[in-house]
Order: structure tokens, then C-alpha cells, then sequence
């Protein structure tokens, strides 16, 4: 566990840029090579420094420590950083870089701006605590962690959570600044053997490989004033205790140099320690996020084609995250159409289930637009701007996507960049249009064996799941095609029956015919209600499932993808690795270099898709879990809701009936 | 007088069975076995009695009609492959039930029409009523042929042409002025009313048709749920559900009988009306005979010959004409009479059965409400 924490990270972030990690930058790596070997000296050197420590470290921890151990423990760094210097200045400032980077990594919730202000000087001192502690060796994380939970207690491991989420956010849009970073990544798996300790290590490191990465990539666009300060606060809180300040003073103590290596040691523990807290706030996360989106008013802007509609969102929250507690918004249909492509984009190829929006209607906006102002418009705005609510809803549910800038920017921000690429007609949908059938296409052709037994059965059952929403729905839409029939034919009756009293000569007969028409009439209400809700809360529900069964498959999809990925770099090595032969055999020193250079890069190319497939692979369970969660509360939430509004209508029923008894007694 | 109609399947044959204590019958207690087309026959036989023409003749039943569920029933096991086992024997178990529902229908009709005749103090000395009753043998009527079908339909015609020109016969008497317009009002509303609660029932029956398609998909969704463990609990609600919705199902068909009730009284009562309507008819052609030979009298008078022969003829249309409309208005009040109580009947139970259907469902909701929050 500890030797795997410690060298865990290193790999992970470069399985975020698949597409950045150029040929270009293999140049670059070898520089980079000697940096991370640096860094993977000064890191294992936390676990000496706690040697002694009653926690035994873990076999493969102490092998490693054998192997590299030089000197006393404490004075490793100090050493290390020390004999750097006079030999290679240029390589101990590209150490200093990547610590400076990896150091920032406790302060990673601070740099990121947006929560800066919220979060608020205690947040980051408990952050930087939590750190403090991890970074105390990681032999020793495991008694550690107990006291650190103690310590904060409940409301600060929420807060610390948030943020962490959030960093989560961050990792795509930093791709690019974090690619240097991420470069140094691969070098880490070459002092070590890549083969036995990843496979050893991918189970346990799977879950954690989000937050590694996110770590990483917030640690290099952190800013350096934002970073001593961060080191300043560290040191002002390890005081408290022994054997944290054994740890920081040395950086405290020493010069800007070393300071600066401390935390690059530090930098690896959080994460471990960050990702077993973040298992424990997942449960209260699901509860706890308690953001209200509504969208009312739809309201048309413009006339003739161009015509669109408005609706107002207004988001109500108890999060300190936003401004305010309370705002309000107006936004069109291609925005919200809009910020699921940027979700998507994002997130889909992580494997997130992201929330589809309710689909284009061409035929009922355009009756819309030309402005009929019949029932079935009026319908169709209703029902919209339900799935529009429902999918906000769901969006700002997901404790991941609730952190996404855009899904905040779309609900605080006044005014919105228009979404273009959303339109039917324009090029980008074209694009996306074709993109579709590409991969609709790639989709029959790629035969994936399916490792995992789970995903197999998961996958099925969406499948099937699938097919019988939708019939359920076809059969809900005819219910309540059938009902608004009813309650028509219910509304003739009426009118005929009343006709009917009118012309009985009978006054006590005619009256309780007048009667019967009332009811009727009264009871055609209620069926024209019925409908609605039949609609509203169950044929709206199942539609909506639908669409999140599509989502779900998407993932599946983009998990598929990333397995295809994989198995094409395996090849791509399995070619490069003949060439090689074939040059050895063919004795082309020259050339065998090339090729080797390349072998070496589609190695690491490989194990980072792997990488990749097995974080996706883990996203996507634990998504697919909580959206099974969520759908089973949402049913049965709507469910009750829906027996209940049964039970209402056949309460006025009886109400009805009762109250038409005593007058169809009358007659005498 | 009871006359209890029992049945066999094929061909619709019915038992009646007659328990009497009247002496023109041999034993107090008899039964007989009759088709529908004995019913017709029997009909058809006391309208063109001449005595009756003062009477409202009881309508005839209707044709059974099996041929609906039948056929449906066919197509069901047609369309057997392409349904899900729960859905098949759903919609057959419907279907069987409808087709009870039909059977059970016909039955009272028929045995609502033999009991009007029986009530009937005139009709029920009828001797064609009494041989039907107790003629133990198959009466053999004869069918129909084409030319007397034929007849029967040149007969309306001229009927109804007919009923367009006495339309212009002043009438003589309030009452009857009266009746006829109500009635002639009260027809067309009751016929539309009629359709409209057809209509109503019908898709009140889509609507438990849809329930019942419903239920077996969330049945089958819930099937398939169990299989996961982590669904057990949604699976149940889910089943909760369904069963709920079964039900549901089953008050919708009730819901159905019930316009049944209302409906089939409305039918009723416009095929009554329908009868009355003839009565009118027929003292109408009464009065216009009269008025004829009032005519005839007194162009006889006028040219003094066969005097004699048209007085005659115009005191029998006037005797005829009078007798018709002594009996005409008897009936005719105990019509409006039979009408209102009868109305009273169907309505009061049916809303008495509506609020049982709604309070049923009521706690079968509220049941279901509380598992779902209970679990």
C-alpha cells in the first residue's frame, strides 16, 4: 500500500494526454528522466526518514528502500539536492521545477482560483494539515490517517472533498500546461520495472488514479507566491506535532532549495490519503449536495424562424461555492444544448455518465415559432422545460459535474457566448453527424473480449433495460392517448347528457340527469388531469431513462474506446519490437537507436493506455453504480408521487360520486 | 312468473324456465329451450296482432353479438408468438372475461324482455306467448326468407313515408301532441347520449387494455431486475406497482361495466322509446284512417250513395281510433313511470358501484403507497 502510493502517481498523469505526448517531446524526456529519478529518490526518501517508525513499512517499500537507501535517512534529501547542484545545475533547476510543481500539489485547492475565496484560510490550513500528516511517510499513513480523521472530523474532510472534486474538473482543461509534467510521468516506470509492479499495483491504484492526476495537473499551473504561501502555512502548522515537525523542519529550517524539495515529498502521500476520505464523503456527497434548480417561464424572444425560447433558470443553494444563494438566469434551448457538448466533451471520455438534455424538437418548436397557441404547443413547452429542470437537476447532482466551471458559468453567468454548434443544420452538427456514423460504424467493427465479467452483465442489462423503458413508454403514451380520448368522449357524454335532462319531463329525473352531466363533466376534468400527470411524471420519467441509458451506453462506449486504444499501441510495440530484431539481426547500430528510442516510447505509450482503459474502466463502474442508485431512489420517488396522484383523482372520484348518490335518490 | 333463462353455449341456445301460478298453464313449473330467433319470431308476432296496436310492444332483444370477442380471440392466438408469455394469458384471461361479460349481457336482455311480456296484463294472456313458454318441443320457427325480408323493408319505408304525411294530420288531443314531440325529442337525445357513452366505455376499455399491456411489461422489467442483486428492493416496488396497476386494470373493466349499466339503459330505453314511438305511429295512422273516412262519409253523404257502408267504416276507425288511444295513454303513462323508476335503478347503482370501484382503488393505492415507503 505505501510503496504503491508512493509510486502510483508518477504514472498517471501522462495517461491523460494520449494526444499530447508527442514524438516532439521525446527529446525532452531525457532530461526529464533524470528529474524524475530525482524525484523518485527524494520521495522514497520518506519512508526512510520513518524507518523506526512501529508501522512496519510493506515488503516491496523495504526492497526498494534496500536497493536505494544511501546514508542516513534525514539528511537524504538535503544529500541528494546537495551532490545535484554542483554536478548538473541545469538538471537541479528542472528537479526544482517539477518539485516546485509537485510541491504545490498541497496547495492545490488554492491556486484554483474559484475556490480560493470561498474555502476560506481555515479550509486551506486543513488542507495543508491533512498533507502535512501524509507527507510524514508513507510506512507510516496508515496509523497516521486515523488521528488526521479524528482531528478534522466530519465537516472539514467535507470541505476537503469538495475541492478535490473539483480538481478532478480541472485535469482536462489543464492538459496542456500539465503535458511537461506529465512527460516527466513516464520516465518514473523506467527505473522500475514497469510489468511487475504496475500489474500489481493496478488494482488498488485504480481508484485513486483521478485524483493523482488531478493533483498533478493543479500543481503545475499553481503559481509561485500562492505556493510559499502555502509552504509558510506548513510550516506554521507542523509544530503541532513531534513528528510532523521532525518532517518540516528541515524545509522550514534550510534554504528555498531544499524547502521546496520538502514538499515534493510530500506531494505524493495526499492523494492516498485525499482518496480514502473521498471514499468516505462519496456516501455523504450524494445527500448533501443541496443546489435547486428550476426552470419556469419559458417565453418567446423573436418572431418568425428565429424565434426562440427563454426559460429561466433559478438556482437556489446552500453551497458556499457560489456567489450567492440564490440567482437567477435566463437561457435558451441550444445553451443547455450547449453545455452538455461541453460536458461531454470533457467528461464523456472519462467514462462519466454525463446527463443527456431533452432532444431537439424540430416539428414542435416550429409550431411553436409560428406561434399557434393550441394545447399541444403548450404541451410540448411544458414538457420540455420539465426535461430541461430534470436534466439541470441531474447535472448539478453529479458531485463531479456540479464542479465543472461551465455547469457554474451556465447557471451564475449573465450572459453566455451563443452555442453554434448545436444548430441541426450547421457544419458542426454535420461534423458531429458524421463522427456519429464513424463510430457507429467502428462500434460493429471492433469485437472487444470482455475481460471483465461485470461489464458483460452490466452492459446486457442496460441493453435490455433499454428496450423495455422503451416499450413501457410507447405503452404510457398510448395510456395517455387513450385517457385524453376518454376524458373528450367523457366531455360529450356531459354535454349530451345534459341535453338529455333538459328534455326529460320529469323534474326529479331531469334534474338528476342535469346532475350526471355536472359529474361527468367534473370527471372529464379529471381524466384530462390524469393524463397530465401520466405524462408529466411517468411518461416523462421513462423518457428521461432512456436518454440515460443512451449516456450510459455512451460510457460503456468511450470505455471500449479506450481499450481499443490500448490494444492498438500493444501492437504497434509487438511492430516496433520486431523492427528491432530485424535491425539487430540486420547489425544497423545506427538505426537500432531509432528503434529503440521507440520501443522504449510505445512502452510507455502502452501502459498508459492501460492505464487509461483500467481508470476509465473504474470510472465507469463506479458511475454506473451510482446512476443505479439514483435511478432506483428517482423511481421510487416518482413512483409515490405518481400512486399518489392516482389516489387523489380517485379520492374526487368518490367525492363525485357520493356526492351524486343522494340526488339520483331523489328521483321518484 | 319468473321466467328463469339459463344457457348453452353454441348457437346461443337459452333455457327458459317459467314458474307460474296461472291456470292457463298446465304445471306450475316448466322449461323450455329457445334460440334467439324464437324471440324475434315471438316479437315480431305480437307486433302485427291487431289487438295490440294500443300496446307498447316490448322491444326485442337484440343479436348476441359473440362474434367481436371471438374474433379477437382468434387473432390473439395468432398473435401469440409475437407476445410475451404474462402479456398472452393476460389478455386472454381479458378477453374471456369480456366475452362473459357479453354473454351474461344477452342473457338479461332476453329475460328482460320475456319478464315485460309477463308483467303485461294483456300480452301475457297473448296465446303465441304462452306456446312459446311452454311448448316443449323446438319451435321451428321459420326463418326469414329473402322476400319477406324484403317485405320487411319495404314496409319500413312505407312506414316511415307514411309517418311524414301524418306528420301533417292535425292531432286532436293535447296529450298525445305532447307525447309525440317529447318523445321525438327525447329519442334523439337519448340516441346521441347512447353513442357517447359508447364511445366512453370504449375507451375506458382501451385504457384498461393499456394498464393490463402495462403491467406485463413491468412485470417482465421487473423479472429481469431480480436477476441483479442490487435491484431486489427496486424490483419489488416495481412488482408493488404492477400489482397495483393490475388492479387498477381490473377497476378499469369494472369502471367499464358500470357505463355498461348506464349505457345498456340508455340502449334500453331508446328501443323502448323506439316502441312508443310505433304506438304513436300506429294511432296516428289510426286517426288518419279516421279522418279518411270522415271524408269518404261525407263525399258519400254528398252524392247519397254507400252512405251506409262509409257510416260503417267511420265508426270502426273512429271505435279503433278511441280504443287506441284509451290504451295508448294508459301505456304511455306507464311508460314515463316504468322509465323514471328504472332510471333511478340504474343510476343510483351505478353510482353506488362507481364509489365502491374508487374506494377499492383508494385503499389499494394507499396500500401500495405505504409498502413503496415503508421499503
Amino acid at each position: 500500500m505505501a510503496s504503491s502510493s508512493e509510486r502510483s502517481p508518477p504514472p498517471f498523469p501522462d495517461t491523460e494526454d494520449q494526444d499530447v505526448l508527442d514524438s516532439e517531446e521525446v527529446g525532452g524526456r531525457d532530461s526529464d528522466e533524470d528529474d524524475g529519478e530525482e524525484l523518485f529518490m527524494s520521495a522514497s526518501n520518506t519512508p526512510l526518514t520513518k524507518q523506526d517508525t512501529p508501522t512496519s513499512p510493506d515488503s516491496q517499500a523495504s526492497d526498494l528502500m534496500e536497493d536505494l537507501s544511501v546514508g542516513p535517512p534525514s539528511s537524504q534529501t538535503e544529500k541528494s539536492a546537495a551532490s545535484s547542484f554542483p554536478e548538473e545545475f541545469v538538471d537541479l533547476t528542472n528537479n526544482l521545477d517539477a518539485e516546485s510543481r509537485v510541491a504545490a500539489e498541497i496547495s492545490s485547492p488554492e491556486p484554483s482560483d474559484e475556490f480560493f475565496d470561498i474555502l476560506g484560510s481555515e479550509t486551506q490550513k486543513v488542507e495543508v494539515e491533512a498533507s502535512v500528516k501524509a507527507d510524514s511517510g508513507a510506512p507510516q499513513r496508515k496509523a497516521s490517517s486515523r488521528p488526521e480523521k479524528g482531528l478534522f472530523g466530519e465537516p472539514d474532510e467535507d470541505l476537503f472533498g469538495e475541492p478535490l472534486g473539483a480538481m478532478s474538473k480541472k485535469t482536462t482543461e489543464n492538459e496542456g500546461k500539465s503535458s511537461t509534467a506529465k512527460a516527466a510521468g513516464p520516465t518514473f516506470s523506467k527505473p522500475t520495472d514497469p510489468a511487475d509492479i504496475f500489474t500489481e499495483e493496478a488494482a488498488t491504484t485504480v481508484p485513486r488514479t483521478s485524483n493523482t492526476v488531478n493533483s498533478k495537473a493543479n500543481g503545475v499551473h499553481s503559481e509561485e507566491d500562492l505556493f510559499t504561501e502555502a509552504t509558510v502555512e506548513l510550516s506554521l502548522d507542523s509544530p503541532r506535532s513531534s513528528r510532523k515537525n521532525e518532517d518540516t523542519s528541515k524545509p522550514s529550517a534550510s534554504s528555498s532549495s531544499s524547502s521546496l524539495s520538502a514538499p515534493a515529498r510530500q506531494a505524493k502521500p495526499p492523494p492516498a490519503a485525499l482518496e480514502e476520505l473521498e471514499d468516505e464523503e462519496e456516501a455523504e456527497l450524494e445527500d448533501k449536495f443541496d443546489v435547486l434548480v428550476s426552470v419556469k417561464d419559458p417565453e418567446k424572444v423573436g418572431d418568425g424562424m428565429n424565434a426562440y425560447m427563454a426559460y429561466k433558470v433559478s438556482t437556489e443553494t446552500t453551497l458556499p461555492m457560489f456567489r450567492n444563494k440564490l440567482f437567477t438566469v435566463r437561457r435558451r434551448f441550444s445553451d443547455f444544448l450547449g453545455l452538455y457538448e461541453k460536458l461531454s466533451e470533457k467528461h464523456g471520455p472519462n467514462g462519466l455518465i454525463v446527463p443527456p438534455p431533452p432532444e431537439k424538437s424540430i416539428l414542435g418548436m416550429t409550431k411553436v415559432k409560428v406561434g399557434k397557441e393550441d394545447s399541444s404547443s403548450a404541451d410540448f413547452l411544458e414538457r420540455r422545460r420539465g426535461a430541461l429542470e430534470r436534466y439541470l437537476q441531474r447535472v448539478v447532482n453529479h458531485p463531479l459535474l456540479l464542479q465543472d466551471p461551465d455547469v457554474r458559468e451556465f447557471l451564475e453567468k449573465d450572459e453566455l457566448p451563443r452555442a453554434v454548434s448545436t444548430q441541426t443544420l450547421s457544419g458542426a452538427g454535420f461534423l458531429k453527424m458524421i463522427n456519429k456514423a464513424t463510430d457507429a460504424v467502428s462500434k460493429m467493427t471492433i469485437k472487444m473480449n470482455e475481460s471483465d465479467a461485470w461489464f458483460e452483465e452490466k452492459l446486457q442489462e442496460v441493453e435490455s433495460a433499454d428496450q423495455h423503458f422503451r416499450k413501457l413508454h410507447a405503452l404510457v403514451e398510448s395510456l395517455v392517448v387513450h385517457r385524453k380520448e376518454l376524458s373528450l368522449n367523457t366531455a360529450n357524454f356531459a354535454k349530451s347528457a345534459a341535453m338529455l335532462g333538459s328534455a326529460e319531463d320529469n323534474t326529479a329525473l331531469s334534474r338528476a340527469l342535469s346532475q350526471l352531466a355536472e359529474v361527468e363533466d367534473k370527471i372529464e376534468q379529471l381524466h384530462q388531469d390524469q393524463a397530465a400527470y401520466d405524462t408529466f411524471s411517468f411518461a416523462e420519467l421513462i423518457a428521461d431513462y432512456i436518454r440515460l441509458l443512451g449516456a450510459v451506453r455512451g460510457s460503456f462506449d468511450h470505455r471500449i474506446k479506450a481499450w481499443q486504444r490500448w490494444q492498438d499501441a500493444q501492437a504497434m510495440l509487438q511492430k516496433k519490437r520486431e523492427t528491432e530484431a530485424k535491425l539487430l539481426w540486420a547489425n544497423k547500430p545506427d538505426k537500432l537507436q531509432q528503434a529503440k528510442d521507440e520501443i522504449v516510447e510505445w512502452e510507455a505509450r502502452v501502459t498508459q493506455f492501460e492505464r487509461d482503459f483500467e481508470r476509465v474502466s473504474a470510472t465507469v463502474r463506479k458511475e454506473v453504480l451510482r446512476f443505479e442508485k439514483q435511478r432506483t431512489k428517482n423511481f421510487k420517488r416518482q413512483i409515490t408521487k405518481y400512486l399518489e396522484l392516482l389516489l387523489q383523482s380517485q379520492q374526487q372520484l368518490i367525492k363525485y360520486w357520493e356526492a351524486f348518490l343522494p340526488e339520483a335518490k331523489a328521483i321518484a | 312468473d319468473i321466467p328463469d333463462a339459463l344457457c348453452e353455449r353454441d348457437k346461443v341456445k337459452f333455457t327458459v324456465h317459467t314458474k307460474t301460478t296461472l291456470s292457463s298453464f298446465q304445471k306450475p313449473d316448466f322449461s323450455v329451450p329457445r334460440q334467439h330467433e324464437d324471440f324475434i319470431w315471438l316479437h315480431d308476432t305480437l307486433v302485427e296482432t291487431e289487438d295490440y296496436a294500443g300496446l307498447i310492444i316490448p322491444p326485442a332483444p337484440p343479436k348476441p353479438d359473440f362474434e367481436s370477442p371471438r374474433e379477437k380471440m382468434h387473432k390473439l392466438g395468432e398473435g401469440e408468438a409475437t407476445m410475451t408469455k404474462e402479456e398472452y394469458t393476460k389478455m386472454k384471461q381479458e378477453l374471456e372475461a369480456e366475452y362473459l361479460a357479453v354473454f351474461k349481457k344477452t342473457v338479461q336482455v332476453h329475460e328482460v324482455f320475456l319478464q315485460r311480456l309477463s308483467s303485461h296484463p294483456v300480452l301475457s294472456k297473448d296465446r303465441n306467448f304462452q306456446i312459446f313458454l311452454e311448448y316443449d318441443q323446438d319451435l321451428s320457427v321459420r326463418r326469414k326468407n329473402a322476400k319477406e325480408m324484403f317485405g320487411g323493408f319495404f314496409k319500413n319505408m312505407v312506414k316511415s313515408a307514411d309517418e311524414v304525411l301524418i306528420a301533417g294530420v292535425k292531432e286532436v288531443d293535447d296529450f298525445f301532441e305532447q307525447e309525440k314531440t317529447f318523445l321525438l325529442d327525447y329519442f334523439s337525445k337519448i340516441k346521441e347520449a347512447t353513442a357517447k357513452a359508447e364511445k366512453m366505455t370504449r375507451s375506458h376499455k382501451n385504457i384498461a387494455d393499456d394498464y393490463i399491456r402495462l403491467s406485463a411489461t413491468l412485470n417482465s422489467l421487473s423479472a429481469e431486475e431480480s436477476t441483479n442483486y442490487y435491484f431486489i428492493k427496486f424490483c419489488l416496488k416495481l412488482f408493488q406497482n404492477f400489482l397495483c396497476v393490475c388492479l387498477k386494470k381490473v377497476e378499469g373493466r369494472v369502471a367499464s361495466d358500470e357505463e355498461l349499466k348506464l349505457t345498456e339503459l340508455l340502449r334500453y330505453y331508446m328501443r323502448d322509446i323506439q316502441a312508443a314511438k310505433d304506438l304513436l305511429y300506429r294511432r296516428a295512422r289510426a286517426l288518419a284512417d279516421y279522418e279518411n273516412s270522415n271524408k269518404a262519409l261525407d263525399k258519400a253523404r254528398l252524392k247519397g250513395k254507400d252512405v251506409s257502408q262509409a257510416e260503417e267504416h267511420q265508426k270502426r276507425c273512429l271505435q279503433k281510433f278511441d280504443t287506441l288511444s284509451e290504451s295508448g295513454k294508459k301505456e304511455l303513462t306507464n311508460f314515463k313511470a316504468r322509465r323514471v323508476v328504472a332510471f333511478r335503478k340504474n343510476l343510483v347503482e351505478m353510482a353506488e358501484l362507481e364509489v365502491k370501484h374508487a374506494k377499492n382503488n383508494m385503499t389499494l393505492l394507499q396500500g401500495c403507497i405505504e409498502l413503496l415507503s415503508g421499503n
